[in-house]
Parts: structure tokens; sequence; C-alpha cells
């Protein structure tokens, strides 16, 4: 279903709109990928 | 005097003579196949630079660029990776664990680009005027330039940078030393190189956004093509590590041998993690270009093909074996990845590009361009069988080890858990 924009302003708003949304998905997901990724490794001793 | 003394000194003296490649080929059936293959690629290469492309191409104005430059240079120069992927992680991030996997990463991408640049002659003839470019007629302001040139300097840095392993074979210790202590800055030039020319390459495309599908193009295509060449590095030389320890096991060391599994591990842990870093920009692509309808068309499914089979799925496999220390599903991981980035370049140079032709105009290439890629591929598999028959890449070199880094810091050759 192919959405009509009549100005670069409303395209603008709602690509941009769903990008940040998705980039905030991504802030949360990519950390739990990680903890996915290491969950098995042994831990290290930083101090 | 003395140097050309001791370089024929050696090849008397050396096994090369005596060595049963040399002296008797067996005509085991991989031996008839391959020699097929390098007389057929002969005779076709007399046929192209004598008959001209449309001898064996199926090349035209709609369609200039085809296999050569959509497997041969794409493809080859992203499974090149691997030579910088190493060598950074080994020498930049001090990840001295993976010091066994640099010198086959760096013969890889030597040979890689080479047999780039070996391929490119025979898409835009001439090969007397290779050259021009770089030293006679510069275009500043093309991307094909900056490619050109970043290639030219990089292939002479990985050049310097296998020649340890040619100057400990010859015996010749000092240029040897001199050599090894410039890695750092070799490595580093090597990834600034990498960077730029990977990125270009991507680049290349932002100038026909009516002619590339909607799915592919989008102007971060410089960054998805640098992201993907990290990814298809690593892929790489996990693929090819467990081609050589099937064939060329009788090649490798102890300390190889014990490092082996930590490399492949850690590189599946790094590739995991940015095949999923990849994945994420290619959705944020989707949604700054609005281009989701497009996902429900018979292009979106192949673009869904591509994603979701060779990036997603690998991207998971590598992580399940990195979590499981599984080394065996990493090693398969590893042909999807490196498939997959075989896909992604040609979707984007070949299948996707000038997709609104109609089909008789759309580009197939001639059996005798596919054979001429097969014959590259082919010769660059010779050329590696003869290097690591001869020269210290799987083995360290009795006279050198425990050496010292280009940081004067004793590289550490025992075994380590990579994780």
């Amino acid at each position: 279903m192919e959405q009509v924009f009549y100005t670069l302003q409303d395209f603008m708003v709602h690509t941009k709109g769903i990008t940040y949304l998705i980039m905030g998905g991504l802030l949360v997901a990519l950390p739990l990928f990680w903890l996915f990724l290491t969950g098995r490794d042994e831990k290290n001793k930083t101090f | 005097m003395a140097l050309q003394n001791t370089i024929k000194n050696r090849l008397m003296n050396n096994t090369i003579i005596k060595h049963p490649l040399i002296n008797k080929i067996e005509w085991t059936p991989v031996n008839v196949v391959t020699a097929i293959i390098l007389v057929m690629g002969f005779i076709l290469t007399v046929a192209r630079f004598f008959g001209g492309l449309g001898t064996v191409t199926n090349l035209d104005n709609n369609n200039p660029w085809g296999v050569w430059i959509g497997f041969d240079l794409m493809c080859g120069v992203a499974l090149a990776a691997g030579g910088y992927v190493t060598s950074s992680a080994c020498y930049i991030f001090g990840l001295k664990r993976y010091h066994s996997a640099v010198r086959p990463a760096i013969l890889t991408a030597f040979l890689g680009y080479a047999l780039v640049v070996f391929a490119l002659n025979y898409d835009v003839g001439r090969p007397w005027r290779l050259p021009y470019p770089v030293f006679y007629s510069q275009g500043t302001s093309s991307l094909l330039f900056e490619v050109g040139l970043c290639v030219f300097l990089y292939l002479n840095v990985l050049f310097i940078e296998f020649t340890p392993a040619a100057f400990e074979w010859l015996g010749l210790k000092k240029i040897r030393n001199f050599v090894v202590g410039l890695t750092m800055l070799l490595t580093i030039f090597g990834v600034v190189l990498s960077t730029l020319h990977q990125s270009s390459l991507g680049a290349l495309f932002l100038i026909a956004p009516s002619k590339l599908h909607p799915l592919w193009y989008s102007g971060y295509l410089p960054v998805y093509f640098f992201i993907s060449s990290m990814f298809a590095g690593m892929s790489m030389v996990i693929f090819e590590g467990s081609l050589a320890h099937k064939y060329l096991h009788d090649k490798m060391d102890d300390t190889h041998l014990s490092e082996s599994d930590g490399v492949v591990l850690g590189f599946s842990k790094a590739a995991s993690f940015v095949m999923v870093g990849y994945l994420g920009i290619k959705i944020i692509g989707l949604a700054i270009d609005n281009n989701w309808h497009y996902l429900f068309t018979g292009w979106g499914a192949w673009f869904l093909f591509e994603l979701v089979g060779f990036v997603a799925v690998p991207a998971f496999m590598y992580a399940v074996a990195a979590r499981d220390k599984n080394v065996k599903l990493a090693r398969i991981a590893s042909v999807f990845g490196v498939l997959g980035i075989v896909l992604n370049r040609l979707n984007i140079s070949l299948v996707a590009f000038n997709w609104q032709l109609p089909s008789a105009q759309r580009y197939f290439p001639s059996w005798m361009e596919i054979a001429t890629s097969v014959f590259i591929v082919t010769l660059g598999i010779v050329v590696y069988r003869l290097i690591t028959a001869y020269m210290p890449v799987f083995y360290e070199h009795p006279d050198y080890k425990h050496d010292e880094d280009s940081n004067g810091n004793d590289v550490e050759h025992h075994s380590k858990k990579a994780h």
C-alpha cells in the first residue's frame, strides 16, 4: 500500500519518523544480541 | 651481486627442483580438470585480446559492465578484505592470538587483488595502458580514479606485507627483518586504503539511481559496501581456513593448528555482530527512502532472499557457533557468508541493474565470459597451492620462531583460548 505524499516536508516527516523508531529499536536490539552472543563466554576479570 | 648469488644458490639447492609438483605432475582428475581450464583460459585470452570484446562477451552499450566486473572485480575485492581485517585485528587491535591467520589471509588478499587487476585487463583491454590513470592522466574527480589508485597502492602494500614469507624461504634475513619492521605502518596504510576503495566501489553506483532497483540503490551504498566487506573478509578467512585444513593439513605446524579454532570462533563472533549491524542499516536504508512497498513484489522476494538467507541466517549461525564453540557450524556459516557477498555484488552490478529494460535487452554472460572467470579463479588457486607448497605460510620458519613484531613486542606463538 503506497502512501501518497504531497510535499517533501510530509515525506521527510514520515520517513524520518519511521527511521528514528527503527534506530530506537536497534539501540535496544543490538545490546541484547551482544548479550546473546557473549552469554556463554568466560568472565574475564578486568580489575 | 651477492643477492643474485644467494637467490641463485637458493633456487639451485632448494627442494624446488626435486619437488614432486615440478618434477612429476600427477595426473589426478583434479589436475586434469585444472589443466583443461588453464588451456581453455589461454585460448579465450587470445580470442579476447585479438578478437575484441564482441568475440567473447555479451556486453553492449546498455550493459558495459558484465560478469568480469560484477564477479571478478566486485566479489574479488570484497572477498580479499580478509587481509586488512586479519592484519588489523592482530597488529592494530593487538589480538595476537590471530597471528597465525595473518599470513594465509595476506596471501589470499594479495592473490585476490592481483587477480582483480589481471581480470580488469580483460574488461578494459590494452594492458599497456593500465598505468595511465595513475601516472599519466589522473581523473581526480572520478570515483574510478580513486578506486584505481587505491587498488594500485594496496596491491603494492599487500605484496610488501607478503614478502617476509618469500624472504624467509630464500634465506634473506636482513631484508626480511627490515620489512617485518614496517608491519605496523603497512597495516595502517592497508586499512586506510581498504576503507577508501571498498566504499568507493559501492559509491560507483550512486551515479545510476534510475538504473539500479530502488531496493538495492541507496545513498548509503558506500557504507553498505564497506561494512559488508568486513564480514566478507572474515567469512573468507574461515572458509579458506577450512579448505586449507582439508587439503593442506600437512603444511601446518602445531601453532597454526592450535590457534585455528580460536581464529574461527573469534571471527565468527565478530562477523555475527557486524552482520547484524549491517542488517540494521539495510533496514534503515529501506525506511529512509520509503521503499517498503517494493518488498511485496518479485524483486522484494529476491531482496529478502539475499538479506534473510545470506545475512540474517549466517549471522545467527555464527552467533550460535560462537556461543557453543561449534567450529563446524561456523565453517558452514562461512559458506553462506561468502555466497551472500557474491550474491549481493552480482545483484547490484548485474541482476538489479537495468531492471527496467525489456528482457530481450537484459544482459546474461556468454559461456566464454564465465569460462574466463573460472580460468582466473583457477589460476589463483594454482598459484596459492604453489606458494603454500614452498613458502612458510601455514607454519613458522624454524629460524624465526619467537620473533618480534613491529612494536618490539615478543609475538606469542603459544595457543591461547580465543575467549
